[in-house]
């Protein structure tokens, strides 16, 4: 990507937003601004865009490049078991915690393709506690979901991908999860059959229910830091006492007048929330 | 030579030695911060500022997201995230597709810095084996930066330094021993 002078100014960045907003009910507003300026650059040039004005009123104006837009301005780049020791502290301490409770609910926030929450599914089943388990799998992004709801990813990532299992305390034979078909590895029903797919909107969405196991990774970093408190405060009021907050391996809650309730788990970016 | 503002310097293969190299030369009293962005494997997190750091007086540290640029700091940009400038002068992280098979992508941060700090930016360009950087010296001659790349005969590989002077206007290309003196002269 190229972008030698910007061809899009700041205010006209805003003006799109503002746009999105009023017609669509999307508010990026809050977004990290040098985050989302080069994803709409990054669309405006592989879409070999002209002007600013047509690529505003095609955005206003045809629903289904509005989709695209969306797609394309978020980050949905995943991984499963991405940073295997975060999942080792899941599978050893934080499931087991809450393998006493006799149902477990879990909110995976900002999941997109579904990639983490097959991860969560794998772990359950091998601690024997999916049958008891809930995951909520979010996104605002209902084209993400669509394809998380697939259960199919890129044969070509099952190499990668069975590494940080095992490398995340799995035993099995990570292949035993997926029939391969073609390019893609189908995931098994089971992992399936407890999770949620449902569209939820981190900026301008209410707490939907209460966990004992909130995630949200590399969400928070393309937020500024005022809409990252009130996402924060979403959080915590959708966690039960004695749950835990994971967040991405860059972020933290340091910050926040919040952390003043929480105890860390050492060396891992996930609190538990003690009072 | 104009004020400087901020200093970057990329790298990929063969980039380390010549940082080890230049940073015990540099001033302790830097009027700009110094921000690195080297392509290294995920997960060796951490150990690349701690080496750093034992060559130099001046504070160095990995970058945290939303965190203000301070003149006077040397920042690490962490393995597996692109690191973006605001305008506010802070640090974004980002987890967005690999650029050049990079992330982080010296593009990403060189490109984002040029709008941000323009006249009073300087990038530098070290050894490595892609073209990562490239296009991100061009933003930052456009913007009216000042570009420098490490002299290609003196690189452990060449072909990043020598991209660079190939399609971007270059101002000064460097020997690794002159690049300390270089440095303590933008303050």
């Amino acid at each position: 990507m190229s972008q030698e002078l910007c061809v899009i100014t700041d205010e006209q960045i805003e003006v799109l937003l503002a746009d999105l907003l009023e017609n669509y009910g999307y508010d990026f507003t809050g977004y990290s601004k040098a985050s989302i300026k080069r994803r709409i650059l990054r669309l405006y040039s592989l879409d070999k865009q002209v002007s600013f004005a047509e690529f505003r009123y095609k955005i206003n104006n045809d629903n289904f490049y509005f989709k695209r837009f969306v797609e394309q301005i978020t980050v949905n780049v995943t991984e499963m078991f991405r940073d295997p020791g975060f999942f080792k502290t899941l599978r050893d301490v934080v499931l087991p915690n809450l393998g006493t409770y006799p149902f477990i609910r879990i909110w995976l926030a900002g999941c997109s393709t579904g990639e983490e929450a097959y991860s969560i599914s794998i772990i359950l089943k091998e601690l024997n506690l999916l049958h008891k388990s809930l995951i909520y799998a979010t996104d605002l992004n209902p084209v993400v979901l669509e394809k998380a709801a697939q259960s199919m990813f890129a044969m070509s990532q099952m190499k990668q991908y069975s590494e940080n299992y095992i490398l995340s305390g799995g035993t099995k034979d990570f292949s035993s999860y997926y029939t391969a078909n073609y390019s893609l590895a189908k995931f098994s029903d089971e992992l399936k059959s407890k999770i949620i797919f449902s569209t939820h909107n981190l900026v301008s969405d209410h707490s939907f229910n209460e966990f004992q196991l909130i995630l949200c990774r590399n969400v928070l970093i393309y937020f500024d830091r005022d809409l990252q408190h009130k996402v924060l405060g979403l959080f915590d009021e959708s966690l039960e006492g004695l749950g835990y907050l994971a967040l991405g391996s860059k972020e933290t809650l340091d910050f926040s007048p919040l952390s003043k309730n929480y105890k860390r788990i050492p060396a891992e970016k996930i609190w538990r929330k003690i009072s | 030579m104009e004020k400087c503002d901020a200093l970057i310097i990329g790298g990929s293969a063969g980039s380390l030695d010549v940082l080890l190299k230049v940073l015990p030369g540099l001033d302790y009293t830097l009027s700009f911060p110094i921000i690195i962005v080297v392509h290294r494997k995920h997960g060796a997190d951490s150990l690349l500022p701690e080496l750093l750091s034992g060559k130099t007086g001046l504070i160095v540290k990995e970058i945290d997201e939303k965190e203000p640029i301070l003149a006077g700091t040397i920042y690490v940009a962490p393995s597996d995230y692109h690191t973006l400038i605001e305008k506010d002068k802070s640090f974004s992280l980002d987890y967005s597709e690999k650029i050049n098979y990079s992330r982080p992508a010296i593009d990403a941060t060189f490109q984002t810095a040029a709008e941000v700090y323009q006249d009073k930016l300087v990038c530098l360009l070290l050894s490595g084996s892609n073209s990562d950087g490239v296009n991100g010296l061009i933003s930052a001659k456009a913007w009216g930066g000042i570009t420098a790349i490490q002299d290609p005969a003196t690189a452990q590989v060449s072909y990043m330094p020598q991209q660079a002077s190939i399609h971007a206007k270059i101002d000064y290309t460097l020997r690794i021993e002159d690049m300390a003196e270089f440095i303590n002269l933008l303050s």
